[in-house]
């Protein structure tokens, strides 16, 4: 399966590399830099490439490339999902998943890498396992250590690994136990320029914190559960309660985890909580465009849209932009013709508009399309696809529930 | 991790390291000479020695990280061994962790050293704690070193009877390791291989699938025995395993079972709508080709289906491909979704995902149309991701939705990525030939396009319209024409080119332009590219061959140039064009035909996709991505004609009660998934037994008409064979299913043969209406059904595994059995209502029916709890649709209480429908409904209803347990109104008679989360026991259940989607108030019932 594995950084160097069979030689990188220089973007290079010996299949997150080498047939998803699984295990580790963490934790980043393959074939992935085996580097642990020597390596056998619930570690205790419930909403909708939505879906997840002692069996059932059209879950939620009775009947992992990410369909009407006004003109014959976008709240049911991010990719004809924010912060720059602004919170009374005129290269004749705009926001307490959850704590009382939701719109 | 068991040999340890260090100082002088050269690295490698050989710990581990660092750069720290190796014995976890990987790393490399810590390990793999064990066994085999290749073969084989599991998958995986260190190992290998596949554990299942994939994956043979095994545990197998296994049972049953696709080969496209609209059609296909799948076929399908949930898109992927590759042809389309779903993960998840998706998009159009959104293009995706998208959206394009899909295009035409602009004027090309009607549109739009001001995108179009043109012959000359007019201003070659090869073929519906063009070509000629030189070459000969009193002195000035170009192949060109053009006494026949063969009609190239032959690899595999054969890829085979031997898969009777035992022993979860399995498994068989015996029930109830004697020979048959079934029953689920598979033999052997349980029951009753009809059955033949039923109930409940109501389920079983026959003998006298093969317990009453069925089961059957369908109280009607807003058409709905016809999982609704208008309508029917998911049987169309008239029809909803409010429309001929049918909570509820103390026991199973209790107050008028009923009975459609207790009142009832049993109890307190209790699974639904209960006894 899995032969060796390369973390190349955004520059192009190799920072490190990790052999589980035989060693291959990083020369067989070359081939990736070759397919990276073909690429006008680094989110272009294609995820499998073929060599004369080798196949190289890489996933880019947070500007480094995991650069996976198999030698023989083996599902592309299959390592895809390992290398993302890899990287997610990192930021858990680390906080944030760079090169600097990396190199900062290279022992660490070694010793799960050996945990996690073994012959290039998956061993140990879930987090609580891996937990248990090699303790996460904290500042304090890191103090200790190299005052007493002791090590990350943790002095129990990863138990876990034996019993029929993989992903929660035994012997869990707490004094205060507690579990939250985060449901975060995301719709995804393209619109045109009109202001009728093209497509529209909502794609929601649910984000588990669970501090519970023992071995809690909970179920969690919605108000509707016939609105989720289609769910995948972490392992531990059981496929048939929920077949039959469309409850959720798990025993989760300590700590965080994913419980379920659903999707609604797009069949049903999504209500888009904001609106853009757009005047994006160039005139013929003159190098001078004219800019106007305001954003208004709508739909909201009287929360407050927040963290409000808007960018644009304006034609490559434009040279600069001379606009005036009512509010918030813009960026553009002039290299990736990419303008961004930081709009904040929407304030109903006063909506917030971006003005101003945009000068265009001599000689440049007018673009010909207009500039597509993506919208970010955020809006806190509300599941944009009316989804509700009960709790029906089994074994112990939760303690509270928090909920919050978010939207994208891009 | 395999310290501790270190610890024990510490001193051996100890030994060991010395005889390293004295080994060490002679190596180490060497290489130290060796990278002497180096003198930098050598120095930074000398003072790590030196930390390594000191005694402090905390040094060592120090030395050792570093080491790590270097290895993880790449750099050589070979020269360290000795030092390193030493310390493999070492107390220190984390120290000893990175000495392994230290050692795996240049173990191979410095083979003789290595071999000094080997005794390490092999002290290990005694250890009597299993983790230090595995660990020691994991090293060991991670070290390529060809010498110790029969200590590692001695290691695997003990290792994989070891007792525990974790370290019996280590040996499988080691068994890898040591396979590509040594082929030569294989027999013995495989010997191992064949030993773990017959494991139990899920722990080693994916791993030794794993082990067997790499080693062997020609020896299907070791498969058979462990197949059912492996689809009965592939839930519990942790993640990276199923995607393996899942693979490997795809290649497994294309080998092993026939292909399920002959009998619907016709309808390869749009085959899903078409079934659910009309499955009675495809029961007369059925009956036309009779395809019965194998039970182990339909096993694997159906323990692969809740994968598709997995949060692991790898696995996802898996049971799409093995649906697509194994599935009937109208099952293959559950999976669109879960693959639609995959497209909001990782950029490259949904590289993959799209790539299998447009292969999938060629062959199976509808599976993805009703998605076609989701593969809209945003602005925010990578070029490839776009490409891909492109790519399926243009096989989507069909007649119906292609003006939307153009519209798309046109947007993306304007995208600032020109690569994907080019791909999009590619796309609508292609849609241009595939779908004639639009062909014109799209030809005028990619001529508009022509005046783009971005050259790739009037290149691109010059391109597609070359292709558009060549495939349509008729008269296109203006857009020829003004394409010259452009030929200045493009600079692209292959445009250029492009141009100039659409002038010299249709050189003669634009007569007074080519030769101008040749003349500006002549002019700039030795500029241009290659391509364009050649394409003017060719120009040149046609319009000389076709106009040469305008051209000839063009023509020869070109070919003058071209002669002496630098380019060989337009050299090679002219002096060919040249022989073959200009007449001259050298010249022979070929100038005769000079014409015919420059100016033949030449066929039209094919737009097709390029994903066009990627289905020749199997999906989701690597080689599918890259459209060429992967090492190691494994050809899909065909479906064998005839089907090997099933009888190969079968266990000995002992096995699956082994099978079963450790995850008795296991926590909840696995243990309830198997019930859940090996019950479905077993409803499952019944339904498609009954799905797929409908033809020969049909058949038998048209002979038990004439024939008694044949009956009797049936029902007699039917003796013998409960006998052999009460006999197996304690075999369990596995044996049950091998079972069904000599019974299915059976029935290949004598059609006419009932295979099944729930045939011998249907024969049973059409013996019993043959004589008695189907009201008055003779006690007789009636016990001899519950005989048979209770020999069935029994099998079942052992094999459905016991749930928490096992009590319930046994009694309630003879019920059951009595229902599904009856369901058969009406399926012969009454109109065909099929029942979908998902449906558990099929079964089709009718009301009058049923009251007969009442009393059969309480004389005969000495059941405690049952079903029934008493439910008195007011109906109360709503309006589904008023008169004014429904065009004159109205609609009122009640809940009947009755038993649902179409399924037991339905609620009944009675719907009257009413013309209040002046005309009649036409065609009532049911239309779209929402959410796309609800299962509504629909009332068969109304044709006419006159005016002033109203006609009473019923239909069956399934709301899940849940009071959300199934929405559709109904639709006249003219019209369509969107409706809703809410149901109150007590709707969802079906009566169900009990005795008190079994009330007692059940409430008390239901105790903690699952009661709902409130004190209520209550009207004075209503506190009598009758009044009471009558208001609770208004409410739920639940049972009373008699009591003998004055101030107790007890009502039961089951949910009607899923069966849960709901309780009821009233005690009456003092001063009108009284204590209301509801016991069931169904929180939700209780509170909501209380609240309703509440209401109803305070009001009245």
């Amino acid at each position: 399966m899995i032969h060796s594995l390369f973390l190349i950084n955004a520059s192009g160097d190799i920072f490190l590399e990790k052999h589980w069979k035989s060693v291959v030689s990083r020369s067989v990188c070359d081939y990736f830099f070759e397919a990276q220089e073909r690429a006008t973007e680094p989110e272009n290079v294609p995820p499998v490439i073929p060599t004369p010996h080798h196949y190289l299949i890489s996933v880019l997150r947070h500007r480094i490339y995991f650069v996976a080498v198999i030698q023989s047939e083996v599902p592309p998803l299959f390592v895809i999902e390992f290398l993302h699984r890899v990287v997610d295990t990192f930021q858990d580790y680390f906080g944030v998943c760079t090169e600097a963490a990396i190199k900062d934790n290279v022992v660490v980043v070694y010793e799960l890498l050996e945990e996690m393959l073994d012959n290039g074939f998956p061993l140990a992935t879930e987090s609580n396992i891996l937990k248990e085996l090699i303790k996460p580097p904290t500042i304090l642990r890191t103090m200790v250590n190299t005052i007493t020597g002791s090590t990350n390596v943790g002095e129990q056998l990863p138990t876990g690994q034996l019993s029929v619930v993989p992903w929660r570690r035994t012997g869990v205790k707490y004094t205060n136990n507690e579990a939250y419930f985060d449901v975060v909403e995301e719709i995804d909708a393209i619109i045109d320029k009109s202001g009728s939505t093209i497509t529209a879906e909502i794609q929601g997840v649910i984000d588990a914190c669970v501090k519970l002692t023992g071995m809690p069996d909970l179920t969690l059932s919605f108000m509707n559960p016939r609105l989720l059209d289609d769910v995948s879950f972490h392992p531990c939620v059981r496929f048939k309660r929920w077949e039959a009775e469309r409850i959720l009947s798990f025993i989760p992992p300590d700590g965080n985890f994913r419980l379920l990410s659903y999707h609604v369909s797009s069949q049903n009407l999504v209500a888009i909580p904001v609106y853009v006004k757009h005047n994006i003109t160039f005139r013929e014959g003159s190098s001078q465009g004219r800019f106007d976008l305001t954003l208004g709240p709508k739909q909201t049911m009287g929360k407050a849209v927040e963290s409000v991010l808007v960018s644009s990719q304006l034609p490559r004809g434009v040279l600069n932009a001379n606009l005036n924010p009512s509010q918030g912060t813009y960026t553009f720059d002039p290299v990736t013709k990419l303008l961004t602004w930081d709009v904040g919170k929407i304030n109903p009374q006063k909506l917030p508009s971006l003005k101003g005129t945009m000068n265009l290269q001599a000689g440049a004749s007018k673009p010909d399309e207009n500039p597509t705009i993506n919208i970010q926001f955020k809006i806190q307490q509300m599941a944009i696809s009316g989804t509700q959850l009960h709790t029906h704590p089994h074994t112990l009382q939760l303690q509270s529930q928090s909920s919050s939701s978010q939207l994208t719109t891009a | 991790m395999s310290t501790t068991a270190l610890y024990n040999d510490q001193q051996g340890g100890a030994e060991a390291a010395v005889e390293a260090g004295q080994e060490s100082t002679a190596t180490s002088s060497s290489s130290g000479a060796a990278f002497g050269l180096f003198s930098t690295d050598f120095k930074k490698n000398e003072d790590l020695k030196e930390m390594l050989e000191s005694n402090k710990e905390s040094l060592k581990l120090e030395a050792m990280k570093r080491i790590v660092q270097l290895i993880s750069k790449g750099k050589n720290a070979s020269d360290l061994f000795p030092a390193v190796v030493k310390n493999v014995a070492s107390k220190n976890i984390e120290l000893k962790k990175l000495v392994y990987v230290y050692l795996v790393r240049y173990a191979e490399e410095q083979q003789d050293l290595a071999l000094l810590s080997i005794s390490t390990f092999q002290r290990a793999l005694k250890d009597p704690n299993q983790f230090i064990r595995a660990s020691a066994l994991r090293v060991l085999s991670s070290i390529r070193v060809p010498i110790i290749v029969p200590i590692m073969m001695l290691a695997i084989k003990e290792a994989a009877s070891d007792l525990s599991p974790y370290v019996r998958k280590t040996s499988a995986h080691a068994i890898q390791k040591l396979y590509s260190l040594d082929a030569d190992q294989k027999e013995q290998l495989i010997e191992v291989i064949e030993k773990l596949l017959k494991d139990k554990s899920t722990l080693v299942a994916g791993s030794v699938v794993m082990a067997f994939e790499e080693v062997c994956p020609d020896r299907i043979d070791l498969i058979h025995r462990n197949y059912r095994k492996l689809c009965n545990l592939l839930v519990d197998v942790e993640e990276w395993g199923q995607v393996v296994i899942i693979n490997m049972l795809t290649r497994y049953a294309r080998t092993q079972f026939t292909s399920p696709w002959k009998e619907d080969g016709i309808f390869d496209e749009n085959e899903k709508a078409f079934y659910d609209s009309d499955s009675e059609e495809k029961q007369g296909q059925r009956e036309a080709k009779p395809y019965i799948m194998d039970p182990d076929h339909r096993l694997l399908l159906r323990n692969t289906k809740p994968l598709l949930q997995s949060r692991n898109t790898a696995v996802v992927m898996a049971v799409a491909q093995l649906y697509w590759h194994l599935a009937p042809k109208h099952e293959v389309s559950i999976v669109t979704k879960s693959l639609v779903r995959l497209l909001r993960s990782h950029r490259e998840v949904q590289y993959v995902v799209l790539q299998n998706i447009a292969t999938m998009s060629i062959q199976r159009k509808g599976m993805f149309e009703p998605y076609m959104k989701s593969f809209y293009v945003r602005s925010t995706d990578a070029t490839h991701i776009k490409t891909l998208k492109l790519e399926i959206l243009t096989n989507l394009a069909n007649e119906a939705n292609i003006s939307t899909i153009l519209r798309e295009f046109q947007t993306y035409v304007k995208s600032q990525d020109k690569a994907f602009a080019a791909a999009t004027i590619q796309a609508i090309g292609r849609c241009a030939t595939n779908i004639s009607e639009v062909t014109d549109t799209c030809l005028n739009g990619l001529v508009l396009l022509l005046s783009n001001r971005d050259e790739t995108v009037v290149a691109e179009s010059v391109v597609v319209i070359k292709k558009l043109l060549q495939t349509q012959p008729t008269q296109h000359s203006d857009i020829i024409k003004h394409m010259a007019k452009l030929f200045d201003n493009i600079t692209v070659p292959m445009a250029r080119a492009s141009i100039l090869w659409l002038m010299g073929e249709y050189c003669e519906r634009v007569p007074k332009i080519a030769p101008d063009v040749l003349r500006k070509m002549a002019k700039t000629f030795t500029a241009e590219e290659d391509i364009v030189k050649l394409q003017t070459v060719n120009l040149a000969a046609k319009l000389y061959l076709t106009n040469s009193k305008q051209t000839k002195l063009l023509t020869q000035y070109i070919l003058n140039l071209g002669k002496y170009d630098q380019n060989y192949d337009i050299r090679d060109r002219t002096r060919f064009i040249r022989q073959l053009i200009v007449p001259s006494e050298k010249s022979g026949a070929l100038n005769k035909y000079a014409r015919r063969i420059l100016l033949a009609s030449k066929p039209a190239p094919v737009l097709e996709s390029a994903f066009k032959d990627r289905d020749r690899f199997q999906l989701g595999t690597l080689s599918h991505s890259l459209n060429i054969k992967t090492t190691g890829y494994q050809e899909l085979s065909d479906w064998p004609a005839v089907a090997p031997d099933p009888s190969v898969r079968n266990v000995e009777v002992i096995e699956p009660v082994q099978e079963w035992a450790p995850s008795l022993g296991k926590a909840k979860k696995p243990k309830s998934d198997d019930k859940f399995y090996s019950d479905d498994e077993e409803k499952d068989e019944e339904g498609s037994g009954s799905g797929s015996e409908d033809s020969s029930s049909s058949s038998s109830s048209g002979s038990s008409e004439e024939s008694g004697s044949e009956s009797e020979e049936e029902s007699s048959r039917d003796l013998e064979k409960t006998s052999s079934d009460s006999e197996k029953s304690s075999s369990g689920s596995e044996a049950s299913s091998s079972e069904s598979e000599s019974q299915q033999k059976e029935k290949k052997r004598a059609k006419k043969v009932t295979p099944r349980k729930s045939k011998q029951t249907a024969a049973d009753s059409g013996s019993d209406e043959n004589g008695n009809g189907p009201l008055g059955k003779t006690s007789s033949s009636s016990a001899e059904s519950s005989s048979s039923e209770e020999s069935d109930s029994s099998e079942d409940s052992d094999s459905d595994s016991p749930a928490p109501q096992k009590k319930t389920v046994g009694k309630t079983k003879p019920k059951v059995e009595v229902k599904s026959k009856k369901e058969v003998s009406l399926l012969d006298l009454d109109d065909f209502s099929p029942a979908p093969p998902s449906a558990p317990k099929s079964s089709v009453f009718s009301s009058s029916l049923l009251s007969d069925l009442e009393g059969l089961s309480l004389s005969n059957v000495s059941s405690a709890m049952q079903v029934t369908t008493s439910s008195f109280g007011p109906v109360k009607t709503y309006e589904l649709l008023h008169h004014m807003t429904g065009k004159g058409l109205s609609a009122k709905y009640h809940f009947p209480r009755q038993p649902c016809l179409y399924q037991p999982s339905m609620v009944a609704v009675q719907v009257i429908l009413t013309n209040s208008s002046d005309h009649s309508l036409e065609e009532i029917h049911i239309g779209d409904r929402s959410p796309a998911s609800l299962n509504v049987h629909c009332f068969n169309t109304v044709e006419r209803l006159e005016p002033g008239a109203s006609v009473s029809v019923s239909m069956g909803i399934d709301f899940s347990d849940s009071t959300q409010a199934a929405n559709f429309q109904l639709c006249t001929k003219e019209d369509q109104f969107s409706v809703s049918i809410q149901p109150a909570v007590g709707e969802l509820v079906m009566p169900s008679t009990m005795k008190e103390p079994d009330f007692c026991s059940e409430q008390r199973k239901l105790m903690g989360m699952n009661e709902t209790s409130a004190t209520i107050a209550m009207a004075t008028a209503n506190t009598s026991k009758q009044n009471i009923s009558k208001q609770v009975l208004s409410v739920a459609n639940v049972g009373v259940v008699s009591s003998d207790q004055n101030n107790l009142q007890r009502f039961a009832g089951r949910t009607v989607s899923s069966g849960a049993l709901v309780l009821v109890t009233l005690e009456l307190r003092e001063s009108s108030t009284a204590l209301l209790t509801i016991n069931t699974e169904k929180t939700v639904m209780a509170s909501m019932l209380l609240r309703d209960l509440k209401q109803a006894l305070y009001q009245a």
